[in-house]
């Protein structure tokens, strides 16, 4: 079988231009052909004679598959298969942590939009035609839709003693799987089981369901191959662990299912999950053709997992000075009807739901329930996010309770290097919570509120739409502090594998970087090229396309692979450099002192030598391959949650500015401050793109951005009902990075990511409670939380 | 049915394109097109925004009939080959590219923002910049990086269009 004639396969190998060292403002290496719309995104990728694959999804959030007739849609012209579950070679269900979730559904579906049967057809539209003639008999069962419910405690725990009887459940489908509802219990136990305290505050928390929503659906093209196996070319987070999955489900060894990355149209957590991967490869196995799969909008929503949805209890107890002595939590997240990545949400939700602040004594709850409402799983953020906007809430009203400034009440009681977590961990880096909250305090206030007749409607709520002119619009700041662990945790091996060879090509030093690490819009490209540019001294880095020929990167997820990769590559320079360097000396015919490699050449400024890189290589080709390691984290013990669970943690707070017209409920955020403290800015210009970006999404969330489920059922899944910021939306920003070193990390680099999408909503939430002078413990928050309406 | 048009300033012909199927599908399904990208077919991402008669459109609104005798600019056009249109080098310079699916559609939207402002002897205000980039989504930047960029798009614009023998 040819290669496909658009693939990524030299797309993202682009050579980059001069200079872009750590520390610099490097270019992307894939920035030319994506301004070109050259570059070959999951849903560009073409071959002549392929088909289109489509899937069929359960319209029901839970019923019994009494049977399935694919006979009408196989006999629609240009229709080349119709498959269903039995024809599963392998595994039938697949997961990240468990496998619970079927390829396609048997028996029961316990959502809306399960996959349940697949098209292959020559156009499109035909594929979707057919697959809408397939009959499905469903048995159709009232859905589960409430996490507390599911597991049996409608009302909470910490306050009830015990679970509840749950009678509303008490039939055949009340457990979703056989193993119950219950998908992860983490408790985390720390000093007096029963604290008192002068001050005491409560509250109840929700945050509803949040979508990724990346531009680039899912979407990839699968390509038989003459031994029997698959190419799979597709968009997504892990090509490794989609491998494992896709091999069990085949049948086949990894040998015969090749992962190679398209281009990723942004990811955000929604594509560690498996969604067209294993479909499009059974359609391509048994046409023996090329599949193309590629997502609507539409299906999209229903094709990956979204941010749970979170129901949370706090108590806070501090003294009359504002020290805090306790605090108890109870935390629901929804998973949805498989599992996901839910476990490791809980572990996060968990361990560091009380913010990045020194407590005494800590007693929390999280679970992880599963339900028919959407699966829920990895977004950007991950477990962190929910229990934020909680924490923060909570700090607010507790410094009003007592009469104190929020952002003192915060310094008082903030976490810092040296400090103990609730889990028992040292933190044994810099934490510096207290400078981030005080620069941004430091930092100027915009303009008052604009009033008066020369008020540009541009600048109030409502826009255009003319609403206010400023008559009922009210100023609001907020802060939030936020830190959230980087890296896999809980004991998980946590490497990544980096190949990189140096050669002459064309008379010139030439390193080429290999790994399987997902680029999905990041920028990890151009950090692998400025670390094989500093590390050996070389202008030209080519960054090979990534697939499943080298070993496994791990996850783009979790802040991690700047950290991981990033210290793989550095490992694999290291090694090829050790080796040219004793090339260099066996040359000279003796060791030489403070040898290095700088600007294409072997240099030693003790001993006034400079050889031409190339010289000294000739004919040799130098390569190392390298699985690297971070430090090696534990897993919790199952009562008390204390362990050493995360190598490392990454700190940015928000200052939020908000005018709301309180007569409408509509809100303006006028202005998002940050600093995030990054360990060292290995491209500065990316970090900030990461922090602005990260803030949106968090700005998102607190007033937009939730898929609503009803009954189980997505009432909004298109961009006309589901809204994510637009340019009019999102106000400027000010952005301060401090660099403290972790001296653990490579480079003392820290995880970028995630951490200002945490901080910015709940920044946002507290200023609008400032301007409105309201609870609005919902997020995100709608116009009638703000009239009452 | 067959369709004729100008694309990107060539005359394109195709055959068997079926009613229902949009401009945009016709570009990247069948004229090997594909910069211009499909990120919701609702006419909301701006995703697919391409000049239709020197008009911004979202592609995937138009139908592919509509399109017949008309001419169209893709991404793919705003540059001759081997070069970058001042648009696309701001967008790099500024970091205003990450993922990238949402830049053809924003390229153009700014080309023509910038374009008409020049025109009028001025360059773009910030609001004018918001309002009129509103309708293209961009879920990995938070278009700060985007403002740059058009900001820094348009002042060499204007620089170039003062120099003699300035073109674009």
């Amino acid at each position: 079988m040819s290669a496909p004639t658009r693939t990524p396969a030299g797309a993202p190998s682009a050579v980059g231009g001069p200079g872009g060292r750590i520390g610099d403002d490097a270019r992307r290496p894939d920035g030319v052909l994506k301004v070109r719309g050259e570059f070959a995104y999951g849903s560009d990728l073409w071959m002549d004679d392929m088909l289109w694959g489509v899937t069929l999804r359960s319209p029901h959030p839970y019923a019994r598959i009494r049977s399935i007739d694919v006979g009408p849609a196989l006999a629609v012209p240009g229709v080349h298969a119709v498959l269903t579950s039995d024809d599963v070679p392998g595994e039938k269900v697949y997961g990240l942590e468990l496998a619970d979730q079927p390829v396609l559904a048997f028996d029961v579906v316990r959502y809306q939009g399960e996959p349940v049967a697949l098209v292959a057809a020559d156009h499109p539209d035909t594929a979707r035609r057919a697959a809408a003639r397939i009959v499905v008999d469903y048995d159709v069962w009232e859905p589960v839709t409430d996490a507390r419910v599911a597991l049996g405690h409608p009302t909470w725990n910490q306050v009830h003693d015990s679970p509840a009887e749950v009678t509303e459940l008490s039939r055949e489908s009340a457990d979703l799987h056989p193993h119950g509802n219950l998908v992860r219990h983490l408790k985390v136990r720390r000093g007096a089981p029963a604290p008192t305290a002068d001050v005491v505050v409560v509250g109840e928390y929700e945050v509803g369901m949040q979508d990724q929503a990346f531009l680039g659906p899912e979407s990839g093209l699968a390509v038989p191959g003459e031994d029997g196996g698959v190419d799979l070319y597709v968009a997504t987070q892990w090509l490794h662990v989609d491998q494992r999955q896709i091999c069990a489900a085949l049948a086949l060894p990894p040998e015969r299912v090749r992962l190679t990355l398209a281009g990723v149209g942004g990811a955000f957590g929604g594509r560690e999950d498996l969604s067209m991967h294993v479909h499009a490869c059974l359609l391509a196995l048994h046409t023996g053709k090329p599949v193309k799969m590629s997502y609507n909008r539409e299906e999209s929503f229903f094709g990956h997992v979204h941010r749970h949805p979170a129901t949370m209890r706090y108590e806070h107890g501090a003294t009359r000075d504002g020290d805090l002595v306790y605090v108890k939590a109870e935390i629901y997240f929804d998973g949805g009807a498989y599992a996901s990545s839910t476990p490791a949400v809980v572990g996060n939700g968990g361990t560091m739901g009380i913010g990045p602040y020194v407590v005494p004594n800590v007693h929390v709850d999280c679970y992880g329930a599963y339900t028919n409402n959407p699966p829920c799983g990895a977004m950007r953020g991950f477990g962190s996010v929910q229990t934020a906007f909680a924490y923060e809430a909570q700090m607010d009203a507790l410094a009003a309770e007592l009469g104190m400034d929020p952002v003192e009440l915060r310094c008082r009681n903030a976490m810092e290097q040296g400090s103990t977590t609730p889990t028992g961990q040292v933190v044994d880096s810099p934490a510096p919570v207290v400078e981030l909250l005080r620069r941004l305090e430091a930092m100027p206030m915009p303009p008052a509120v604009p009033t008066g007749d020369d008020v540009d409607l541009r600048d109030m709520p409502g826009g255009v739409s003319n609403t206010t002119h400023g008559e009922g619009v009210r100023r609001g700041v907020g802060y939030a502090v936020a830190y959230k662990n980087v890296a896999f945790s809980e004991g998980f091996d946590d490497y990544s594998t980096a190949r990189v060879r140096l050669e002459v090509v064309g008379g010139e030093a030439v390193a080429t970087v290999h790994t399987a690490a997902a680029e999905v819009g990041q920028g990890l490209v151009t950090v692998e090229q400025q670390i094989a540019r500093t590390e050996l001294g070389v202008e030209q880095v080519v960054v090979h396309p990534k697939d499943t020929a080298v070993g496994s990167a791990g996850s783009t997820s979790a802040s991690r692979q700047t950290y991981v990769t990033g210290g793989a590559v550095k490992a694999a320079c290291e090694a090829v450099r050790g080796q040219v360097l004793e090339l260099a000396q066996r040359g000279v015919g003796r060791p030489v002192a403070d040898l290095r490699l700088d600007g294409g050449k072997v240099v030693s400024d003790v001993e006034g030598i400079a050889l031409p890189l190339a010289d000294v290589l000739g004919e040799e080709v130098v390569e190392e391959t390298v699985e690297w390691r971070h430090r090696p984290t534990e897993s919790i013990d199952p009562e008390t949650g204390q362990g050493f669970a995360h190598v490392q943690y990454a700190f940015s707070a928000h200052r939020a500015v908000v005018d709301v017209d309180v007569e409408l409920g509509l809100v303006k955020v006028v202005e998002m401050a940050c600093t995030q403290d990054v360990g060292k800015a290995i491209n500065p210009q990316a970090v900030i793109g990461q922090i602005q970006g990260g803030t949106a999404q968090g700005l998102g969330l607190a007033v937009m951005e939730e898929i609503l489920v009803r009954d189980g059922r997505v009432q909004n899944p298109s961009f006309t009902d589901y809204l994510i910021p637009t340019v009019l939306d999102m106000p400027p920003m000010r952005v301060e990075i401090l660099e403290y070193a972790d001296p653990h990390a490579p480079y003392g680099l820290r995880g970028v990511g995630e951490a200002p999408n945490i901080s910015s909503g709940p920044a946002v939430l507290a200023a609008i409670r400032q301007a409105t002078g309201l609870p609005l413990t919902r997020v995100p928050v709608r116009p009638e939380h703000v009239t009452g309406t | 049915m067959r369709l004729t048009c100008t694309v990107n300033g060539t005359t394109r012909q195709v055959d068997d394109v079926w009613e229902g199927e949009s401009l945009l599908y016709v570009l990247r399904e069948r004229m090997g097109l594909p910069g211009s990208k499909n990120a919701c077919e609702q006419g909301e991402c701006g995703s697919c925004t391409v000049y239709l008669d020197d008009v911004p459109v979202c592609a995937c609104l138009v139908a592919a009939g509509q399109a017949e005798g008309r001419e169209i600019g893709t991404v793919e056009g705003l540059a001759p080959p081997g070069e970058l249109h001042p648009v696309q080098e701001a967008f790099l310079e500024a970091g205003a590219v990450q993922c990238g699916f949402c830049t053809p559609g924003l390229l153009v939207a700014t080309d023509d923002l910038v374009s008409r402002s020049l025109a009028e002897g001025r360059t773009p205000t910030d609001p004018e910049i918001r309002e009129a980039l509103a309708g293209n989504l961009c879920r990995c930047t938070g278009y700060e990086k985007i403002l740059d960029a058009v900001r820094l798009a348009a002042d060499r614009m204007a620089g170039d269009a003062r120099q003699p023998g300035g073109t674009r």
